[in-house]
């Protein structure tokens, strides 16, 4: 493991070095919100931010992405045969991403990597990029990172942490790639007092999460108990079923696929896509299992906080973000559902 | 606006307990500052979860189509012109619905208040007479409210509702002298390609969620026309041509209906001004037809409707 | 590192009209590199991708059996955009398939073992590919009694007449076609619900596992009855259908419950589904 710090009128340096060999990807201020974007010299990345209203999973898993590619043209011998557009993938260092962020890519990596199927396109952007976090020193009011084995400076995910220490950055490796791409970094040796002020700040961090949530009977709860439940109802009333909450979650990764032509060429792409879509599951017949707005936000939160639990048995499909606390445009409130959900007993009277 | 909440929680306990509906729809306090969350509810005994402030701008219009019972809804001047609309596009019934009219002198921007904190974490926003207090852990600011509306709610010419069976306080002054379509007459002003640079910028962090389709009333299609796949009319995708083509469309759609409740600019997660299309649409309808939507229970809106004096000069 | 979006290219060779609506096509594919053949090793239930470039994939059931070489039955229902192209084809175009795809039926569980298949309409699929494997003579002996009922709503709404027919004339299978109704003078097998020819021709539930495929409504009526014959859930085999895109478990829209229709299934026992959300 090896440390070294960088002061901040420094890091851009850094970045510079790090640009000759990776695509570097920094949060950078966007108006009224902070994006991770390719980082370009003539800006100034931005340290001091809650979190990016985007999660970096489109680094792995992009919006639009272009699948297969194949020609129409009745001419050619290969027309109509889907094949991979050929395709580079760049190193890339992700600057700055929230530990948070980065466990939720280890807990996709279950979706997209199993025993029989893996997803070729999200691993190899995965492994080609290496995970430089950034500590919270100060989490919003709606982080419950805590509750769900996160924290403000979870390791998880992550090839190295960075610690700001006030005009300075400690960087820590955590993994072989984050001794390298540290090896290769001008900083110098964290001093004692350098680690203790790191401590200091990892210990105020922590205590400065708020929010807790429980979950820990979840488990146990039988799953169509749950799925029977009665607040349902009253918990999607206000939903207004749009892709808000998935799209900035950083652990939602349901994506649709649909071919797009034009003349004789064409693409099998993929786009993000969203089980609160009544569409979602809609068959061709015109039968529609979800069809009700009710049976869709029951399964977003059953699916991140009792079919995952269940799928895995290694906790819920969730990191505490808060993104989608803040931005659900009616207010509905993912810690609410899961004490609900955590404290549901079937009521077995007669009335 | 916060001495209203009693009044609309008498009035929902009211009217449920007596039977004339058989459904309540309003707001509860959120669980965020500046948030509220809409409710329905069936039992009298539930109308002390009503809350009512500043931060109600949802449009809760938006939850009374495709429902079968009586509703009591709570509504100020510009959610009750989307009640006459539904009522005059038959998607409700006139004696389905049980307006509670609110008088309104604006709504509170979120987000607008967010940066006047600096981005720094808030705690709470109390609403004073004068105007608000924002509270955090190291520093309090205090605003006057003008200085915190909703856009829309800076320039609204109908504050009080235009229908009610119920009121729960005494109109308010309806603002004079407001120009509505500045920021529009900016954009026609520009030369093509400074227009089209402007949209595309407008709508550069679209993530295609449908915030701002599924918080309006207006979008109560059965399929929206982005999601038919026969024919596929726009793509999926977040090219920026087909973003725009669904911008566009919905804005078309809404023309000679929109009331300008801002609730597609409040949903937005990614804070696009969404109002900078369909308010040309609704200049243009009061240019051309002399129609402010919902205000008539009895007349249909202009594209809805054949006269034979309507204007024809767009017809080439 | 493989990629699964890929579909091995294919050809059809032949078309066929089996239903009096016109709306089933049977197709017959042949892969174009003859080695994709060999990787497209199935066991009948499975399903596979059927992609056509341009207008996107769908999931069918495979309806020929491993132990037809050389090409791939499907049967395909028109019904949306993917469909009603693929039904506008013609043989000699090419188009892609994608898989095998999904469980198959239990074959271990099912060796040594009556089978009893109950089928509707189109859902019959999986169930040709199933009795060809089974008669086959290496295969035969190892399962014991097979019963059939299989119905439709009309003569003319049957699949596969022919090989029903064929199947018909065979003493080591007992058939049992049957119509909802026909004025058809010269129909000479039953008339009757497929739930209550199943009660009809009780079969027995001793040593035997049921493989039950067909519309919702027919699944509904037919429970009962082979619960009353003395099935249990671990006896009764269903094969769902739900929305699906990838059909490899990762896009994440089949998923009743914890599972996913296309990876952990089609293939269900009735006891798992009562364990899940009916959400398909």
């Amino acid at each position: 493991m090896a440390a070294k710090v960088v002061s901040k009128d420094r890091l851009n340096s850094v970045l510079s070095h790090w640009r000759k060999n990776y695509r570097v990807y920094a949060p950078v201020q966007k108006d009224r919100f902070v994006q991770f974007e390719e980082w370009e010299d003539r800006g100034e990345p931005v340290w001091e931010f809650q979190n990016s209203r985007l999660s970096p999973k489109f680094l792995m898993e992009p919006q639009s992405e272009i699948l297969l590619e194949f020609s129409l043209d009745p001419r050619t011998e290969d027309s109509g045969i889907l094949k991979e557009r050929e395709r580079v993938y760049p190193l890339q260092i992700v600057v700055g991403i929230r530990p948070c962020d980065a466990k939720a890519v280890e807990l996709s990596k279950r979706n997209f990597v199993s025993q029989e199927y893996t997803d070729s396109y999200w691993v190899r952007r995965y492994e080609t990029t290496v995970f430089v976090g950034l500590g919270c020193n100060r989490p919003c009011p709606t982080c419950f990172c805590t509750s769900v084995g996160c924290g403000p400076f979870h390791e998880e995910g992550l090839d190295v942490l960075m610690i700001d220490l006030g005009d300075r950055f400690l960087f820590r490796s955590l993994t072989g790639k984050g001794r390298d791409i540290l090896a290769e970094m001008d900083g110098e040796t964290p001093s004692a007092d350098d680690e203790k002020l790191a401590l200091q700040i990892r210990e105020e961090g922590e205590r400065h999460i708020v929010s807790r949530v429980s979950w820990d009977r979840i488990p146990s709860q039988d799953l169509m108990t749950l799925f029977d439940a009665g607040f349902w109802e009253d918990v999607a009333f206000s939903c207004i079923n749009c892709g808000t909450c998935t799209f900035l979650c950083p652990t939602c990764w349901c994506f649709d696929i649909q071919d797009e032509s034009k003349g004789v060429r064409g693409i099998r792409m993929r786009n993000w896509d969203s089980c609160m879509f009544p569409l979602f599951t809609l068959h061709g017949s015109g039968h529609n299992p979800r069809a009700e707005k009710f049976q869709r936000v029951r399964q977003r939160f059953m699916h991140k906080l009792k079919y995952y639990v269940d799928k895995y048995g290694d906790g819920v499909a969730c990191v505490g973000c808060g993104r989608c606390v803040q931005f659900c445009p009616v207010n509905i409130d993912i810690r609410e559902v899961a004490e609900k959900m955590n404290n549901y007993v079937r009521c077995e009277c007669k009335v | 606006m916060l001495k209203y909440a009693d009044k609309i929680r008498q009035e929902a306990r009211d009217l449920l307990q007596s039977g004339e509906v058989d459904v309540f729809v309003g707001f509860r306090k959120g669980t965020i500052p500046m948030m509220n969350e809409p409710i329905l509810i069936r039992d009298a005994r539930d109308a002390e979860k009503l809350h009512w402030d500043s931060n109600c701008g949802i449009n809760l219009a938006n939850y009374l189509t495709k429902r079968k019972e009586r509703m009591g809804v709570v509504a100020v001047g510009c959610h009750s012109r989307n009640i006459v609309t539904h009522i005059v596009e038959n998607q409700i019934s006139r004696d389905q619905v049980v307006v509670v009219g609110v008088p309104c002198e604006g709504m509170l921007d979120r987000r607008r208040i967010h940066e006047l904190a600096g981005r720094r974490e808030i705690l709470e926003v109390l609403e004073e007479e004068s105007g608000i207090v924002i509270r955090s852990h190291d520093f309090e600011q205090r605003h006057n409210k003008q200085d915190v509306l909703q856009e829309n709610c800076a320039i609204c010419i109908h504050r009080n509702p235009v229908i009610w069976d119920r009121l729960v306080g005494e109109a308010v002054k309806e603002q004079d002298g407001i120009d509505r379509y500045e920021d529009i007459r900016a954009v026609e002003a520009m030369a093509p390609d400074a227009r089209w640079s402007f949209f595309q910028q407008l709508i550069e962090p679209c993530i295609r969620c449908y915030a701002c389709r599924n918080a309006c009333p207006l979008c109560y299609c059965p399929t929206c026309f982005v999601d038919e796949s026969r024919p596929q009319w726009v793509g999926k995708s977040i090219d920026p041509v087909d973003t725009l083509t669904f911008h566009f469309l919905r804005a078309y759609h809404c023309a000679g209906r929109c009331t300008d409740c801002g609730a597609c600019e409040r949903a937005c997660p990614v804070g696009i001004k969404v109002r900078r299309f369909t308010k040309k649409l609704e200049k243009d309808i009061l240019e051309l037809y002399g129609w402010e939507a919902g205000l008539s229970l009895d007349e249909r809106p202009p594209l809805d409707r054949y006269r034979p004096d309507d204007p024809e000069e767009f017809i080439k | 590192m493989k990629n699964p979006y890929v579909p091995y290219p294919v050809r059809i060779t032949e078309i066929i009209t089996e239903t009096e609506d016109r709306n089933l096509k049977t197709f017959k594919l042949e892969f174009l590199n003859p080695e994709d053949e060999g990787k497209f090793a199935y066991m009948p239930g499975q399903f596979a991708e059927l992609s056509i470039a341009g207008k996107g994939e769908i999931p069918i059931g495979i309806a020929s059996a491993p132990t037809e070489k050389g090409y791939l039955v499907f049967t395909v229902n028109k019904v949306g955009l993917v469909t009603s192209h693929l039904h506008n084809m013609k043989p000699g175009e090419i188009m892609g398939v994608r898989g095998p795809l999904g469980n198959s039926y239990p074959w271990d569980r099912m060796e040594g073992k009556n089978v009893v298949i109950i089928a509707g309409g189109f859902a019959f699929t999986t169930l040709r590919s199933s009795i060809v494997y089974m008669l086959e003579p290496r295969n035969r002996e190892k399962f014991k009694d097979i019963t059939v009922v299989y119905g439709a709503r009309t003569p003319g709404m049957l699949l596969y007449k022919d090989t029903l027919a064929a199947w018909e004339q065979r003493d080591d299978i007992n058939m049992h076609i049957t119509v909802d109704a026909t004025n058809d003078p010269t129909w000479k097998y039953n008339v009757g619900f497929v739930p209550a020819i199943t009660e009809q021709k009780a079969p027995s539930a001793e040593n035997a596992l049921a493989l039950v495929c067909g519309p919702p409504i027919m699944i509904k009526f037919t429970q009962p009855v082979l619960s009353k014959l003395g099935f249990t859930p671990e006896q009764i085999i269903m094969s769902l259908e739900n929305r699906m895109k990838c059909g490899i478990g990762i896009c994440g829209r089949c998923n009743i419950g914890t599972e996913f229709v296309c990876k952990d299934g089609p293939v269900f026992t009735l006891e798992q589904l009562n364990r899940l959300p009916k959400e398909y």
